[in-house]
């Protein structure tokens, strides 16, 4: 019984809250321009659910090509620099600028960069720079992260610097490279959007660009629409990367 | 003599941790290392095992690369590793062909009583079973020098037991050196033919108990009167050892 509760409260308070909105909207007689009830978003949904499915598709496309590319270049990078104190170094301080720069204020620049025609590219680019730094922080930091006692035993045995990356380094910065994923993924997401927005209605077709879109004509209905998609879109996200970084952490440890 | 510390001093930034101290470990005899805590024991194991060089003073090895073998006061598993393959490592690393490497390490799993849990992973094992495996990956390549700093401490009083005697009942096989250090002095009476008294950090000789019953030794040895004395002398020393 109580186990039924905890599962339904979540959707019970949902509930709650839409019917809430939906009759404020309708006894204040709120403009639908300000605030559409819920209906009014449902009614937008359903009209347009193909166009709706298909800006999720771009969005949520160029994140993943996006996190590819990132984790592609940020475990050939973390490995490289994982390898070699005097080159982490070098590179932690040019890293931490980097990240903590805000990717709306490099988005023009980056648009420059890839032709105000190629839009697709640049978005690519800056969602993949926003997933970069996870991923790139996860190798960097489990390759360091060896059991100390386990280092003591290959230099017991007289492993070589081979045998201590292949056997010991990489292994144990597996679950590092997981999280790492799971944390980028959200990102690129947000990054993809944030990219759509600075990149400008036209240049894609994505949902921040519905958003937008749809923000020009004061179609409020349509902007709560592609926020609710974006939403589920996300969540979707986030709960397959748990569950791919989960069966990656049961496959390392067997269990 | 197999390894040999001569009047070694170990500092740290922190401070000195170990010394002068002087510790002759002859070959196949079984030598227990007690003391109070942060007295040097596990830094005077990594010196025994040419794991870390001293501050001051000299270490004689005799033993090659593979003699010799260390288990930690945890089991040190790779998690990713299968029981078998984690006992094989140490003679992959060596460049042992698979096939040898793999039959070894099922050979030294069964010595320590674990036939049939080769595919297990760490996280499946107990305590108790995970130090096996760290145990059997110690024996594989048939140490001469054993050097097992608390493998026990982290145990059960019971498993702690039936580890040592499975460890007691495997030692005349190779008859390696063995070097372990306990902060059970009955445990350290019951196992070793000398007990090396540490004194409180940085450690130095407290003094010696010589336990000159063979070995191994029955289960009655641990209700005899010279178990009993043997084990007042060693109390004794560590007293003294702290007081000083």
């Amino acid at each position: 019984m109580t186990r039924l509760v905890q599962t339904a409260a979540p959707f019970l308070l949902l509930g709650l809250l839409l019917l809430v909105w939906e009759f404020t909207c309708r006894a204040l007689a709120v403009p639908s321009y300000f605030l559409p009830p819920p209906s009014a978003v449902v009614m937008a949904m359903a009209t347009d659910w193909a166009g709706l499915l298909k800006s999720a598709w771009n969005t949520l496309s160029m994140a993943l090509i996006a996190l590819l590319v990132a984790s592609l270049l940020a475990q050939a990078l973390g490995l490289t620099v994982g390898l070699s104190i005097i080159l982490e170094r070098a590179v932690r301080p040019l890293a931490v600028v980097l990240q903590v720069t805000p990717v709306v204020a490099i988005a023009p620049l980056v648009l420059i960069w890839a032709g105000l025609d190629h839009a697709g590219r640049a978005i690519i680019s800056l969602a993949a720079v926003v997933a970069f730094f996870p991923i790139f922080s996860g190798a960097v930091t489990g390759l360091k992260a060896s059991d100390p006692d386990l280092e003591r035993l290959f230099d017991l045995y007289g492993a070589n610097r081979l045998q201590r990356l292949i056997r010991l380094r990489l292994p144990s910065a597996v679950p590092y490279l997981l999280e790492g994923h799971k944390v980028a993924a959200g990102l690129a997401i947000i990054g993809a959007v944030v990219a759509e927005f600075v990149a400008g209605s036209g240049a894609s077709q994505g949902l921040a660009w519905r958003i937008l879109e749809a923000g020009n004509r004061l179609q409020t209905a349509k902007m709560f629409a592609a926020l609710v998609v974006l939403g589920l879109l996300g969540a979707m996200l986030n709960s397959l990367l748990a569950m791919i970084e989960q069966a990656g952490l049961r496959w390392w440890r067997g269990r | 003599m197999i390894a040999a510390l001569q009047d070694v001093e170990v500092s740290y930034r922190r401070g000195p941790a170990l010394g002068p101290f002087s510790l002759t470990v002859a070959e196949g005899e079984i030598v227990a290392l007690v003391g109070p805590s942060g007295c040097g024991k596990s830094t005077a194991m990594r010196l025994l095992a040419g794991l870390e060089a001293p501050t001051a003073g000299r270490v004689s090895r005799t033993p090659g690369r593979g003699e010799t073998a260390v288990v930690f006061q945890s089991p040190t598993l790779a998690p990713w590793l299968s029981a078998q393959a984690n006992a094989a490592l140490p003679l992959e690393l060596a460049g042992i062909a698979r096939n040898e490497a793999v039959a070894r390490a099922d050979d030294a799993l069964a010595r320590v009583g674990l036939a049939g849990a080769e595919t297990a992973r760490p996280a499946q094992l107990s305590g108790g079973m995970a130090m096996r495996v760290a145990l059997a990956r110690a024996l594989v390549t048939n140490p001469r020098l054993l050097l097992l700093d608390e493998p026990f401490a982290a145990l059960d009083e019971i498993t702690r037991r039936a580890l040592a005697d499975d460890v007691l009942g495997l030692w005349p096989q190779v008859r390696p050196a063995i070097v372990f250090v306990t902060h059970n002095v009955e445990e350290a009476v019951y196992m070793a033919s000398r007990v090396v008294v540490m004194t409180k950090g940085p450690g130095r000789l407290a003094g010696e108990v010589d336990v000159d019953h063979p070995l191994p030794r029955p289960e009655g040895f641990r209700t005899t009167k010279a178990f009993r004395l043997r084990v007042e002398a060693v109390s004794e020393l560590l007293a003294k050892g702290m007081a000083q």
